[in-house]
């Protein structure tokens, strides 16, 4: 066996029992102190009490939720940045993320679907990033990939222009920082219910992505080689674009914008996958839950009654790890 | 039976009913000016652009083929390689194997063998020099052991000994059961590896068959549109602009 063999079962380790400390602290961490596996147990065989209702309805969808969340982030940003071949390509390049913000803006902006309750923002951001996927692939045509992801920049900047406007004439104050707030990005106030939702897109997005390896693996050598090598770039790009797409969409209609997750977290994977996008998918998928659930322990720890948003939280971390690293690029190009 | 057979291809303001033949164990050179299609003929045979006409390979037609079955049969390297990513050199040439889906030791180490990069099988592609770099990129193309090895102007931009290192490997190549076909612009060098050569001139063929019949001072001059000096009975062969 050779080096190379031995270090990447040791990497995914120590990825995995770091996602996995994580999501257990998220369990554990809180304002009310509760036996973990204990409060999972009562809450599993169905035994009442604060513990199984703190663990059930509160700690766990929420720990769950942030896991989806920054899994679906990291590995549509892998994806992407293997499909474009382009260290810099982010999800909301898809105008999944802002037709979703845009869908969820009109809920708290004209009130649509009143009968759904919380759900409501979560299906009209689930419609608006489908929306806005559809006419991105319409606009592109059957174009290459850098076409298509151009198209998706336009959709993302045109909902964008429109969530401006929803802003700039929102009916009251209150609506107005309602939708900032959820703007800003959240995994809290969530129940299992939402990841009823969210987990088939999840699901679905991300099998059309793992099916596409071949594709992303053969794209470091361009479109020319990856058409030689047989395989269809256009046809592929597309199921690329539109798996990231439904987990970004996905993601941001359940949780809002969470920032840098879906750009930085394929760069700190690159390493452990030996730079190849299609080996990057699982350890960029694992790091950004392990950001997510991190971002969301520390924003529990905020002292109460100043709550930090999620998506704050993962721009203040995710921005200076991004300049870290672009200074580190610069001295390997010099 | 021939390897590989062009009936009529044709592709709109490029080629212009080209059909020729190449037997196996044959290394064809496709030579012209600028612009004259040997980049879209070599982009055609491999499935890269959608030119009309016909094309067997081993009397069997393409147009049947799955790409999949198309990509083991036909590789192509293209005149520009480059990685987007700090790739190994054994990662790379791996990728060569995408069309069999699988990762053959066997097949990866005749490649870098062949290609004399064993040594740098763990190095990463971008502290490789241009020569060694496009070793590289021709050993991906071995890797997937094709039947016809079609080059696009494989060693422009290189220097005197790594030109004649490629043009080894290709020779090396075409034997037995195997064809190269390449864009070549170094006539004289294609001279002294080439067993046939295919002149195009505006998309279509100028002359086509042994060096004799088409590097000659006529034929050239007029596809290049400078009076050219030949002497194939030096060695090595001289081509060059009167």
């Amino acid at each position: 066996m050779n080096f190379a063999e031995i270090r990447i079962p040791r990497a995914s380790f120590f990825l995995f029992a770091g996602l996995l400390a994580a999501f257990f602290l998220s369990l554990a961490i809180g304002s009310a102190p509760v036996p973990v596996l204990g409060g999972l147990f009562d809450w599993l065989i169905g035994q009442p009490g604060l513990p199984a209702l703190v663990m059930g309805e509160i700690r766990l969808p929420r720990a769950l939720l942030a896991l989806s969340v920054g899994a679906a982030l990291g590995l549509s940003g892998a994806a992407l940045q293997g499909l474009l071949r382009n260290p810099l390509a982010d999800p909301s390049l898809t105008g999944a993320s802002q037709g979703a913000a845009l869908g969820a803006a009109s809920v708290f902006y004209f009130g649509v679907l009143p009968g759904l309750g919380v759900f409501a923002p979560l299906l009209a951001g689930l419609a608006g990033a489908a929306l806005a996927l559809l006419l991105t692939l319409w606009l592109a045509g059957s174009g290459r990939p850098a076409l298509l992801l151009l198209a998706g920049l336009a959709i993302a900047s045109l909902s964008g222009a429109a969530l401006a406007a929803v802003l700039n004439f929102a009916p009251n104050p209150f609506a107005m920082q309602e939708l900032v707030f959820w703007l800003l990005g959240s995994v809290s106030e969530r129940g299992m219910a939402h990841l009823v939702f969210l987990l088939p897109a999840l699901v679905i997005g991300g099998a059309l992505i793992w099916r596409q390896r071949p594709l992303l693996a053969a794209l470091s050598l361009g479109e020319q080689v990856t058409a030689s090598l047989g395989l269809d770039v256009r046809r592929g790009g597309r199921i690329v674009v539109l798996g990231a797409a439904m987990l970004v969409g996905s993601a941001v209609a359940t949780a809002g914008n969470i920032g840098f997750v879906g750009l930085i977290a394929p760069h700190l994977a690159r390493p452990l996958a030996q730079n190849r996008p299609d080996r990057l998918l699982i350890p960029a998928a694992a790091i950004g839950a392990t950001l997510v659930l991190l971002a969301d322990i520390v924003a529990r720890l905020m002292p109460p009654g100043r709550e930090i948003r999620l998506g704050v939280l993962t721009a203040l971390i995710g921005a200076p790890l991004f300049i870290r690293l672009i200074w580190k690029m610069r001295r390997e190009w010099l | 039976m021939a390897l590989i057979e062009v009936k009529n291809l044709t592709l709109k303001d490029r080629l212009d009913s080209v059909s020729f033949s190449v037997e196996p164990g044959e290394m064809l050179a496709v030579i012209g000016p600028n612009g004259a299609g040997k980049s879209s003929l070599l982009q055609s045979l491999a499935g890269l652009l959608p030119a009309s006409g016909d094309i067997f390979l081993s009397g069997i037609p393409l147009r049947g083929i799955k790409p999949n079955e198309r990509a083991r049969q036909l590789g192509f390297l293209p005149q520009f390689c480059d990685s987007a990513w700090a790739l190994a050199v054994e990662e790379i040439v791996a990728l060569g194997r995408l069309p069999w889906r699988d990762r053959d030791p066997e097949a990866l180490r005749q490649a870098m063998r062949e290609t004399g990069i064993e040594g740098m099988a763990r190095k990463s592609i971008n502290q490789l020099s241009g020569g060694e770099q496009a070793r590289v990129w021709l050993a991906r193309v071995l890797a997937g052991t094709p039947q016809v090895f079609l080059a696009d102007e494989p060693i422009a931009s290189l220097d005197l000994y790594y030109q004649g290192k490629i043009m080894d490997i290709l020779r090396q190549h075409a034997s037995g059961a195997r064809s190269v076909i390449l864009a070549i612009h170094d006539l004289a060098l294609a001279a002294r590896y080439c067993d046939r050569f295919c002149l195009l001139k505006q998309g279509r063929i100028h002359a086509f068959g042994s060096p004799e019949t088409v590097l000659t001072e006529a034929a050239l001059s007029d596809a290049f549109g400078v009076p050219i000096h030949v002497d194939l009975a030096h060695s090595p062969p001289i081509i060059l602009p009167a």
